[in-house]
């Protein structure tokens, strides 16, 4: 069940050209299709005008012709097959109107199905191109929605929306076309109330609009509130607030029961109204029908049918105020989607990318400054280029504090392992989003090979670059999809290889069900042990010449995981350049040499042994993040 | 609808129920009037009647549509209505169950499922209150008043129409079922759509990590192009519905026209007799439809009304005693007497007894699960201990009034929660008996919590809205603005739950230094790491694993050796490492990052 409430809705206008147009633009595929099926729409509100002309010709002819030409003899019996005939042709026109109809709603189901298709698909890929800081600021269920529900509403906008008052437009000219060439004064008596009928309809729609507004903003506001106290109820109690939150959602709930009285007193007076108006055109045309009748001018079956058609008459007008509420929830959606379609992509590929040829897997940082805000400026910390670099020592301003990595350089050689520690906020992280180019540094350059990586496609980068991440995300599917990726040229020898690699292999062939297992709820049922070892395999499978392990003490796992969690982190570290954000002493065993991140900066560096007997920032996170561990 | 809840309601409203079925009454008959004099109407017609009797007819066809009208307003204004008071009303009552729940109540049942009873359940009840209910009676009686004069036309017509028009309910219920089926299907295949764009966004970081987009996108188009393909299968049934109703109303009037036109020629009818047949037709076929329309939303307000009642059957997991002892003033000394806490089967406490005397500090210390929050979250009575006892002043927390326990204690949570209103609202959130704070209190007490340096800056000041919808806040901001919140309540008992972890360490101790003046004269039980905070409290309580390990001055503590000695050992070290600079956390506002223990800064983007 979904439910959406956390946004106050945007109540816009229901009628927004350049929205529209974009909008068109996803419908123009399909020009065909959508020209059929108002070609058969038209055809469909052509039969429905066909039912009163047969009553005319009907009585005229048969049941009830006109004086001059009754007395006939054995009239009856010829009248008796002419008015069989008429009706067969009349089930002919339903039926055919019936297929007409149902066609045309299908066609333009599909033609709405696959614009939104399309236009998912088209947020979809836009998405994946966005960078990491979009997907930090903006939460996964907005993206949900925007793709799921906001797009849905523009398929009634499609469907039922536009088509739907095309029809309704369509038939109300097909009756005032019919009425006047059947009797043109008839015609006119009945027009007679028209202006009424436009008076009273454009001030509905009015007031329509304006209470579906009120009824809309007070009810989200009433669900947010809702929302926030029921996630906020034990504050609520503890200060025994409650009758004060009930008087403040009494408020909330009184203003809606007035918004939505409000639209039923409009509504109760339109429907009424816009009928009462229909019998008046009746009268009238009885009335001044009756007369042209008596005077010969018009027959009965002309009356009786301009009846029937002005009662038909007035049915669309009354659909117009949802079909109102549609095109107004539409542009709000469709607002949205272009707004995500909208974002810009901030890590971009170079237009001329450099081609990474004989791979070796050489890693550096080049006084690389960093900070997720996206508005940190360089001058906020560093002073200017010109001013000899930036220095350590250098005043720092109050944006100091946003800087993740001030400054910090490094190099790598192929082939060589390197833990990262550092405490809390120290910028470990940080460095793995730099190196996968998840983001892009403020300042300084990140070299593979010695070319920046922004020179770089991202997915060649990314091809060398294999990442193990400490929380283990697994996606639905079954273990070899989780290990494999869908990447096509990693075969189930491959995958079979990378889980003994990792030692995964054990408990992947224990289950009954092997590589094939279907895991649900992102691996619900698995260890955190286990699906640490499937992260190793998949990253493994890869073959990348780098790898980066965001390597996390994990406390729920038992010795004999651990044991095996080693073990893959041995296996995987070996013959590749390798970075390890470490948390555990047994990590940094596996590593060549060890750096050490203090708010920013590489300010030790070392093996264990020597970074130790140093007695500095190392010797401190020894004792406190390794010491009852080992 | 067996809800006896639901009745209820109705019955509160019975007068404008009444009042609308009578306009429904008189609506029906003035509408089943005119046709009659239709049929007058164009009889007299053929039979060449002077345009005097026909002004009469047109003039009585008006004033038929007019009282039509009049009534039909009467009974749509006073149903529809009273419907919406109906929902109003059982939203209060929603809510107001809600606010009795327990905290265990809120931890097994996720929002969006109160969330989507509150939303969809209850629009569906007031659906069917409302539209169903009126049109329920409208139609039955529009129904049986159309055959009624149908057949003293013609029973030969009628029994033609009867033998016709049921199918119109016929294929509203089957085609109806039919599509409901596809649309439970379309239902299914779109919540797979949703699970698997929930997927893709969250696990975006490991599919650019793999370059896997391109494979990620084909999987979201397989399920894009099973949504396509479920809805066009419902497209096809309900693309069908209304056409085919249209056929069938259709293929009644074509036989009126064949049998009744044949009737009019044999003279056994008159033309007049058959157009008021026709509009006797019209208003049967509508009925016909509301029938299926009213069973659908009867079928759906019933399923939400069960589902509302199932809310509304759970006991409140706090309850007031029976015979509350009298509250007198609350001093504050506060007893755990052989309390054990179990949750899901979990012991979060074992036996704890202990003694917080009233006036001093207690400070609260042990590792991460040691059961600190569930030991201070049995005095307010968030929840009750499985075994044992909790005594405030000598009196078993089970036994005072509930209210009067609750205002003797604030609580500044280890999450702050605040609410989408301005800072001063939010402070005076707990002021008593809801009159606008006084000013200078909740000044004083954005002082004393270090947040009116803060407000200063923001950009409307006490009036800013902060919470969800306004102005977001860091969690060093957020927790002295509970912080102030509680101090402003005056309370007997203070309890801060971990409350400064995210106040960078001079703020912590400004704010301690003006708490001083607060805490002296009240209990103060906190919950900390810092070890300024921890020194400065009067008793120590080391808690490990949900069992009281040790207790007693901090000197006591350290000359003994166990588990504090080495908590404060690390704890040494951590603020060492934290000392080396001077961290920003707390003052540089918005976005900085905070000192909170773990990781969370390191990467906003995991």
């Amino acid at each position: 069940m979904s439910v959406v409430f956390d946004e106050d809705p945007i109540l816009g206008r229901a009628y927004d050209a350049r929205l529209v147009r974009r909008l068109l633009g996803y419908v123009r595929p399909y020009t065909v299709t959508v020209s059929l099926a108002i070609a058969l729409l038209l055809l469909a509100s052509l039969a429905d005008l066909a039912g009163p002309a047969l009553y005319r010709i009907g009585i005229d002819r048969y049941i009830a012709p006109p004086a001059q030409s009754t007395g006939r003899a054995g009239a009856a019996a010829a009248d008796f097959h002419g008015l069989a005939v008429l009706a067969a042709v009349y089930l002919a026109v339903l039926a055919f109107g019936f297929g007409a109809r149902w066609a045309q709603s299908y066609l333009m189901q599909a033609v709405g199905q696959h614009v939104m298709a399309d236009l998912r698909a088209q947020m979809i890929g836009h998405l994946q191109r966005l960078s990491m800081s979009f997907f930090a600021r903006t939460p996964v269920g907005r993206l949900v929605t925007r793709v799921t529900n906001d797009v849905d509403a523009l398929n009634e906008l499609i469907t039922s929306g536009a088509v739907a008052i095309f029809g309704d437009i369509f038939t109300m000219i097909g009756i005032m076309a019919v009425m006047l060439w059947m009797d043109w004064r008839l015609a006119l008596a009945v027009f007679a109330v028209l202006p009424v009928v436009f008076v009273i309809t454009e001030r509905f729609r009015q007031r329509s609009r304006d209470a579906y507004r009120a009824v809309r903003t007070r009810l989200a506001r009433i669900n947010a509130y809702l929302n926030e106290q029921i996630t906020g109820m034990t504050v609520t109690q503890l200060f025994t607030q409650e009758p004060r939150a009930l008087r403040a959602f009494d408020g909330l709930n009184a203003a809606h029961l007035e918004a939505s009285l409000g639209a039923t007193r409009n509504f109760s007076q339109f429907y009424p109204a816009i009928q009462f108006i229909g019998a008046l055109g009746v009268a009238l045309l009885l009335w001044y029908g009756g007369g042209q009748i008596a005077r010969g001018v018009a027959t009965l079956g002309v009356l009786v049918a301009a009846i029937q058609y002005a009662e038909r008459f007035f049915d669309p007008l009354r659909d117009l105020a949802d079909k109102f509420n549609i095109f107004q929830a539409a542009m709000a959606s469709s607002e949205r989607i272009f707004r995500v379609l909208d974002e810009p992509v901030t890590v971009l590929d170079p237009p001329e990318p450099s081609a990474l040829q004989g791979f070796r897997g050489e890693l550096e940082f080049r006084d690389v400054w960093f900070a997720y805000r996206d508005d940190a400026s360089p001058r906020a910390g560093i002073p200017s280029a010109d001013g000899g670099g930036p220095r350590a020592e250098s005043g720092p301003s109050s944006g100091d504090g946003e800087w993740a990595l001030r400054g910090v350089s490094f190099a790598i050689r192929a082939g060589e392992r390197v833990a990262i520690v550092g405490h809390t906020g120290a910028g470990k992280t940080s460095i793995i989003n730099l190196i996968t180019r998840f983001y892009d540094p403020q300042r300084g350059a990140v070299l593979v090979d010695g070319t920046d990586v922004r020179r770089l496609e991202q997915r060649d980068l990314r091809r060398h670059v294999g990442l193990v991440l400490q929380d283990v995300f697994l996606f639905s599917g079954t273990i070899a999809d989780n290990i494999r990726l869908g990447n096509p040229e990693i075969s189930d020898a491959d995958v079979q290889r990378a889980a003994e690699q990792t030692g995964a292999a054990r408990f992947i062939e224990a289950l009954p069900r092997g590589y094939a297992t279907v895991l649900h709820e992102r691996g619900a049922g698995l260890s955190s042990g286990q699906k640490q070892l499937i992260a190793f395999a998949r990253a493994l499978a890869a073959h990348p010449e780098i790898l980066l392990v965001l390597d996390e003490a994990t406390s729920s796992v038992d010795a004999e995981t651990e044991a095996l969690i080693q073990r893959a982190l041995g296996a995987a570290l070996r013959g590749r350049t390798a970075i390890v954000i470490a948390h555990r002493l047994s990590t940094v065993r596996y590593v060549d040499r060890i750096l050490v991140l203090h708010k920013g900066r590489v300010a030790e560096e070392g093996t264990h042994n020597a970074l130790l007997a140093q007695d500095g920032i190392y010797a401190k996170l020894y004792k406190l993040q390794f010491a009852d561990l080992d | 609808m067996r809800s006896r809840r639901f009745w209820a309601y109705i019955r509160c409203y019975r007068r404008a129920y009444f009042i609308g079925y009578a306009g429904g009454l008189v609506s029906i008959a003035m509408a089943q009037s005119s046709p009659w004099v239709l049929r007058l109407a164009v009889d007299a017609i053929r039979h060449h009647a002077g345009a005097g009797p026909l002004a009469a007819y047109a003039a009585a066809l008006v004033a038929l549509a007019a009282a039509e009208a009049a009534a039909s307003y009467v009974m749509r204004w006073s149903i529809l209505g009273a419907a919406y008071r109906v929902e109003t009303d059982l939203r209060r009552e929603y809510f107001a169950h809600l606010q009795r729940m327990g905290l265990a109540f809120f931890e097994r049942t996720p929002t969006g499922d109160l969330m989507a009873r509150a939303v969809n359940d209850i629009r569906a009840v007031q659906r069917f209150a409302g539209v169903g209910l009126m049109r329920s009676v409208h139609t039955t009686v529009m129904l049986v008043a159309s055959v009624a004069f149908m057949l003293s036309i013609s029973v030969r017509l009628t029994l033609w129409m009867l033998a016709i028009l049921p199918f119109v309910t016929l294929v509203f219920l089957l085609l109806g079922r039919e599509i409901h089926r596809r649309f439970d299907a379309v239902q299914t295949q779109f919540s797979a759509l949703s699970a698997r764009v929930q997927e893709m966004m969250s696990g975006i970081r490991v599919v650019k990590a793999f370059a896997r987009e391109p494979d990620q996108l084909a999987r979201f188009r397989d399920a894009s192009a099973e949504v396509v393909h479920a809805n066009l299968r419902l497209a096809r049934a309900q693309g069908a519905l209304w056409p085919a109703i249209g056929l069938i109303v259709g293929v009644a009037s074509v036989v009126l026209l064949w049998q009744g036109g044949g009737a009019v020629i044999r003279g056994t009818l008159t033309l007049g007799e058959l157009v008021q047949f026709t509009y006797y037709l019209a208003r049967l076929s509508f009925p016909m439809i509301a029938l299926g329309w009213v069973t659908n939303l009867w079928q759906q307000g019933r399923a939400s009304m069960i589902r509302l009642d199932e809310i509304f059957a759970q006991p409140p997991a706090v309850a007031d005693p029976a015979a509350p002892l009298a509250a007198g003033g609350i001093r504050g000394e506060i007893t755990f007497r052989r309390v054990s806490v179990v949750f899901d089967g979990k012991m979060a406490l074992r036996d704890v007894s202990l003694v917080m005397p009233a006036g001093r500090t207690v400070a609260v210390v042990g590792p991460t699960g040691a059961g600190k929050t569930t030991l201070v979250s049995l005095i307010p009575r968030i929840f009750d201990p499985t075994e044992g006892q909790v005594l405030v002043d000598g009196h078993d927390v089970r036994q005072l009034p509930l209210a009067a326990l609750r205002s003797a204690v604030a609580v500044v949570p280890q999450e702050p929660f605040l609410f989408s209103d301005t800072l001063y609202e939010n402070i005076g959130f707990g002021s008593p008996d809801a009159r606008p704070a006084a000013r200078e209190m909740v000044l004083a007490a954005a002082a004393i919590s270090q947040i009116a340096v803060d407000a200063a800056d923001f950009p409307l000041g006490y009036d800013t809205v902060v919470g969800e919808r306004g102005v977001t806040l860091s969690g060093g901001q957020r927790q002295r603005a509970t912080l102030a919140r509680a101090v402003m309540r005056d309370p007997r008992i203070l309890i801060l739950d971990d409350a400064l972890s995210s106040v960078d360490t001079q703020t912590e101790q400004a704010i301690l230094e003006g708490l001083r003046g607060v805490m002296a004269a009240r209990t103060s039980i906190v919950i900390a790491h810092r070890i300024s905070t921890i020194r400065a409290a009067d008793w120590i309580v080391v808690l490990d694993g949900g069992r009281l390990v040790d207790q007693g001055t901090h000197d006591d503590l350290i000359g003994r050796g166990g588990l504090y000695a080495d908590l404060y050992e690390r704890e040494l070290v951590r603020e060492a490492l934290e000392a080396d600079e001077t961290t920003f956390a707390d003052a540089a506002g918005g976005a900085a990052p905070q000192t909170d223990g773990d990781d969370k800064q390191d990467g906003p983007g995991r």
